[in-house]
């Protein structure tokens, strides 16, 4: 992981009273469930807002405020949710779900949808009428069609995806409730992200170690922003 | 990934160990598009069995549990997820079959888990006390008490603020035992329920000059961060024994739920109650204070089962 070299001496450095690993560890369950759940959340939303972009179909409007109340609803409701769908006695408690990343990443995913179904509609219906023409007329399949349009509504996708991350990765209330907060006993998180560790240190009144943690949540957030517009510029330089 | 055993008979793993595995896959799809890099993939918690314990946030805000724990990881090869909640939540995630074994302090609230059937084989663990911590200057006189209901009625009297955990835990539960045994209601601008952890309930008594009940571990690991001070002690330096603070632990009963890992939850109880782990327990130290006193090893050993007081009459009145 290159990451690795930076994360392993960051206890060091900040001078933070964590053991190696730690930290580290921490991080990589932020990314991993935040990155996997927008994902999963990317490769639903945008067939969707490209079906609402291209498509008037009856109960359209109400499938947008649905959408847009969706972008408001309470991450600790979700988190309730998830929790009763999970928990043994819930309809997935077969799965064995509860208190792992699995459910954490579900709850994400339910976070971070509307957001990104919302502004990538706006954006896909943004982009003009005439390069759809255009494509349908050299002859291009739906798929090309498609794949038109989203080249053009690419920065507004991006700023859907960003979004999207930005409310999963900056989540406390539903990852507590599904996830637990565990870390193992030598130290290594198990289902425990930034958001979540900050929420324990900061109940033990550990206030500076807690703004330590803050500041390696906000520095990802925008590293990850930086990656995400990095890759959308290389695809103009490209064009 | 490849150490991922699929052994067959556990329905339950192999469809737990496949989610996980999906979830692996679309990450190292995503990190070779991203160039971020997923890496070392930690399937510990996958691969091998894990206990889950529910417990109360003393036992892990004071480090317990993660000094001891290793231990019996390294023994059984097993991991050990401590879900810290408070003891009412505790409770209810072990009622609702999300954990294996149950950690917490209030006795009535295990007497009624056991008596509705959800838990089996508990075990004293271990006990400390509670104290009744507040501000220097003491506004409501209790210093030095040897009555903890006498200090909260005199909290009560002069109106100083009182902070209180209102999250139905343990120590809640202690709590309004002993307004109740006060004789007093408490209520008004002075009672403040926070809601939350030991830890956080401390600093909001900490930040109004403000008094509140907490037990002596919590209290001491966080007591360089405080200026509160403790005025009423427990039992442990000679207060009343109404301040004791016993913790318990319980199976779940695999009767009620069948995916409660049975067999790992008494394989844990066994270990957690035997002398070396007990002596672990006593030799833990926060600041130089031992924060919690053995008592499933005693020289007068009782190794009856539990049975809680009313048991028969319930389940033939039942």
């Amino acid at each position: 992981m290159p990451l690795d070299p930076v994360v392993q001496l960051l206890p060091a450095v900040a001078g933070l009273p964590f053991e190696e690993g730690y930290v580290s560890s921490v991080i990589f369950v932020s990314l991993y469930v935040s990155l996997i759940a927008v994902t999963l959340s990317t490769l639903f939303s945008i067939p969707v807002a490209l079906v609402m972009g291209f498509t008037d179909f009856p109960g359209q409007q109400f499938v947008k405020s649905v959408i847009n109340t969706g972008m408001g609803f309470p991450s600790v409701v979700v988190g309730l949710l998830v929790l009763f769908a999970v928990s043994n006695q819930g309809p997935l408690g077969t799965f064995d779900l509860i208190f792992t990343k699995e459910a954490m990443i579900m709850s994400q995913f339910v976070l971070a949808t509307p957001p990104i179904t919302a502004i990538s509609l706006a954006a896909i219906s943004g982009v003009s009428d005439n390069v759809r023409d255009a494509a349908h007329a050299l002859g291009g399949t739906r798929i090309d069609v498609a794949l038109v349009v989203i080249k053009e509504a690419r920065y507004g996708i991006a700023t859907a995806v960003l979004a999207g991350f930005g409310r999963a990765i900056s989540e406390v209330g539903s990852v507590l409730i599904v996830g637990g907060n565990i870390t193992s006993a030598d130290g290594i998180s198990k289902t425990r992200t930034l958001t979540t560790a900050i929420q324990l240190e900061a109940r033990q009144g550990q206030y500076g170690t807690a703004m330590i943690l803050g500041a390696v949540l906000v520095a990802l957030v925008l590293l990850v922003n930086a990656v995400v517009v990095r890759l959308g510029s290389d695809g103009v330089t490209r064009q | 990934m490849s150490k991922q055993r699929n052994d067959g008979h556990d329905g339950t793993a192999s469809r737990r160990a496949f989610l996980a595995a999906a979830a692996t896959g679309v990450t190292g799809a995503l990190a070779g598009c991203a160039g971020i890099g997923g890496g070392q993939e930690e399937s510990a918690g996958v691969s091998g069995e894990t206990l889950t314990l529910t417990t109360t946030t003393s036992t892990y805000d004071t480090g317990l549990l993660d000094a001891i724990h290793p231990d019996f990881e390294e023994m059984y090869g097993v991991s050990v997820d401590a879900v810290a909640q408070g003891t009412g939540a505790a409770l209810e995630s072990a009622r609702n079959g999300d954990s294996d074994v149950v950690m917490v302090h209030a006795r009535g609230l295990e007497d009624e888990f056991l008596r509705n059937g959800y838990g089996v084989n508990r075990r004293d663990l271990m006990f400390n006390d509670f104290v009744i911590v507040g501000p220097e200057s003491d506004p409501a006189g209790i210093r030095g008490m040897d009555s903890a209901t006498e200090a909260l009625t005199a909290i009560a009297d002069a109106e100083a603020t009182f902070v209180s955990r209102g999250d139905n835990s343990g120590t809640h539960t202690k709590e309004l035992n002993l307004w109740e045994a006060a004789g007093t209601e408490p209520g008004g601008d002075w009672y403040q329920e926070t809601g939350t952890g030991m830890g956080e309930a401390l600093n909001v008594a900490n930040q109004q000059d403000g008094y509140t009940l907490s037990d002596r571990g919590t209290f001491i690991s966080q007591r360089s961060e405080l200026d509160l001070v403790i005025l009423v002690q427990g039992p442990i330096e000679d207060g009343p024994e109404i301040l004791a603070n016993p913790y318990g632990i319980m199976a779940v009963n695999p009767g009620v739920h069948d995916n409660a890992n049975y067999d790992l939850s008494m394989a844990y109880i066994g270990w957690i109650t035997s002398p070396e782990t007990q002596q672990a327990i006593s030799e833990y130290q926060v600041n130089g204070e031992q924060l919690f006193f053995p008592r499933a090893v005693s020289e007068d050993p009782d190794f009856q089962q539990y049975v809680p007081e009313g048991w028969s009459s319930n389940s033939t009145d039942g």
